[in-house]
């Protein structure tokens, strides 16, 4: 299942801290050009999984491979764009000055961040707020503008750890499309979420439970395989064939 | 050019905060402008109650500029007055012999008469005891001031600063910002030494005000260069700065932050000769040698109050560099704790 095309392979991954395991043997890969969900309820080790996929945490056993590269490789971490679970801005500076922090870190040169910071403001609806400090910021704002920011290096991989907690309907909806936007350019998008409704905009799901992936597919064959009418019902059904082995 | 960045970003954040501004400038300002005073006010001149005493006597003392003096008929008065502490001490006659009573609470007043009676007693009469006295540092001039003001310059600079990075690399961690850069290809390297050169620039500025103000407006005791007390609190930074940094990884928020400055700290001012080192214990006296602020104090001591240059503190400074490269090297290893390359 593991082939050439595939941006992100998973090659039987665990994860223990002490004795507790956090991932077990968790195999998959991703292709090019794939919005790819991973649904599970917290403490599944979602999170874990994709700190492992953006470099930050290494895997006990198996290994992650990128772009066919062992991670965490900082070679590789300059292709891919990561928002973690918290907001990661800096407070005390306006919004315009936190891109231009990221975007030399990320190493663009100065007409590249002249010309991106624009562009990811705009991309995020926040085009005009610029000049405003972060803390003046609402949630759903500081949710937009750290999306922007793992926008700003035009990366080939972006992995978002629940991109849209916090945010209303309609935000998520223009949110939902710029990924779409993203994935016709030809970016492949890893994203965390415990909303369902989200997860059937994915084109590919990992079902996460207790550190095991239960199933994979595309919504539509989830929902087949489990004769279920919606993904939260398909996903009770693996996790209830889970409980009875 | 990251490095550079994260210079800029930390600069920044430090003036867009005035409230910790004014704090890192004002605070040090206003506790030197209050011990100059505290130290350098006028010499307590004590009062003395003289019973009953010998014509001659009584006369040579009312002379003395440095106390003021009640003559009394009485013992009995004196003694109430004493109760009262209106009067600080009463000389009387015990036969032949002068004695004297002191109220006896308050050290500086005991200090003040005997000083000021040894000086009546022994000075313009035996001319023959006068001599010369020449100081090989500092002067007559020389107050306690003077003495500890260097110290405490060293102190306001390791405080603010291991405070300051500390709790701004503990937010780093906290607000997740560590983990967005660290999932970045900058290395870890790079972090440590962007945030070394802001908080560099940072305390180059805040001692140049300090230093300045304590010198040129309280007129502290300056012997040596000015340039030399700025590069020793540069060190001094450094080693405040990274051991800042380390501490807070074992932090995790800004009260579990403060609860190091009793521990790591308050200890360090007493083994950085504010106190007489002489007077420590000598099973204690080994902690000095291990606390940054030992080798801070006794360079800016050197500098300010004996006025030597280079070669006396070069010592100090490599120590204090040393100190630095040891915080670097445990913050990189702590640093692998959040990504392992």
């Amino acid at each position: 299942m593991v082939g050439d095309s595939d941006v992100v392979c998973v090659n039987h991954v665990s994860k223990r801290y002490g004795d507790q395991a956090v991932l077990k043997d968790i195999h998959f890969s991703i292709r090019k050009g794939e919005i790819f969900g991973l649904l599970g309820p917290s403490g599944a080790g979602k999170t874990t999984l994709v700190k492992q996929l953006a470099g930050l945490e290494v895997p006990t056993d198996g290994e992650n491979v990128i772009f066919q590269q062992r991670m965490p490789s900082l070679q590789i971490m300059k292709r891919i764009g990561y928002m973690g679970q918290s907001d990661a801005l800096y407070g005390e500076l306006s919004a315009k000055e936190n891109l231009e922090f990221f975007a030399a870190i990320y190493g663009l040169k100065r007409k590249e961040r002249l010309q991106r910071i624009p562009e990811v403001l705009k991309i995020v609806n926040l085009a005009g707020t610029e000049k405003k400090l972060v803390s003046s910021f609402s949630g759903g704002m500081k949710r937009r503008l750290s999306l922007a920011i793992s926008l700003l290096h035009e990366p080939e991989l972006l992995i978002l750890d629940e991109p849209t907690v916090g945010i209303d309907p309609v935000l998520r909806k223009s949110i939902w499309q710029t990924f779409d936007r993203l994935k016709s350019n030809g970016t492949t998008i890893i994203v965390t979420t415990h909303v369902m409704d989200e997860a059937e905009k994915c084109d590919r799901l990992g079902l996460l439970r207790d550190g095991k992936l239960i199933a994979i597919g595309t919504p539509t064959e989830l929902m087949a395989d489990t004769s279920s009418q919606s993904i939260e019902e398909a996903f009770l059904v693996y996790g209830g064939a889970v409980h009875e082995n | 050019m990251r490095i550079k960045a994260l210079t800029i970003r930390i600069l920044r954040q430090i003036f867009r905060d005035k409230r910790t501004i004014a704090l890192l400038i004002f605070a040090p300002i206003l506790v030197l402008t209050l011990l100059h005073f505290v130290f350098n006010g006028s010499n307590y001149e004590p009062t003395i109650g003289l019973v009953d005493l010998p014509e001659a006597v009584s006369n040579s003392l009312n002379s003395s500029e440095a106390g003021h003096f009640q003559n009394y008929d009485h013992m009995k008065e004196a003694k109430s007055a004493i109760e009262q502490r209106t009067i600080d001490a009463y000389l009387y006659m015990d036969g032949s012999q002068p004695s004297l009573v002191l109220e006896g609470s308050d050290p500086t007043s005991n200090r003040a008469v005997m000083s000021l009676l040894q000086n009546a007693f022994n000075s313009p009469d035996k001319k023959s005891a006068k001599m010369d006295i020449d100081f090989l540092h500092g002067g007559s001039e020389l107050e306690q001031f003077d003495y500890i003001g260097p110290i405490l310059l060293g102190f306001f600079v390791f405080f603010f600063v291991f405070l300051i990075a500390g709790v701004s690399f503990l937010r780093e961690r906290t607000t997740g910002t560590l983990e967005r850069l660290l999932s970045t290809p900058l290395k870890k390297s790079e972090i440590v030494f962007g945030y070394v050169i802001g908080f560099g620039i940072f305390t180059i500025l805040q001692t140049f005000l300090i230093a300045a103000y304590a010198i040129y407006v309280l007129g502290m005791y300056m012997e040596g260069a000015f340039s030399l007390v700025i590069i020793i609190s540069l060190f001094t930074a450094l080693t405040a700065l990274t051991l800042g940094i380390l501490l807070s990884s074992f932090a995790n928020n800004e009260l579990q932050m403060m609860q190091f400055i009793p521990i790591i700290i308050v200890p360090q001012i007493f083994f950085s000769g504010l106190f007489n080192l002489e007077a420590i214990p000598e099973w204690l006296s080994w902690i000095g040698p291990l606390t940054p602020l030992y080798y801070t104090a006794d360079a800016l001591t050197s500098v300010m109050v004996r006025g030597t240059g280079w070669g006396t503190i070069i010592e100090n400074i490599l120590l204090l560099t040393g100190f630095s490269l040891l915080f670097i090297l445990l913050n990189i290893l702590v640093l692998k704790k959040h990504r392992k390359i």
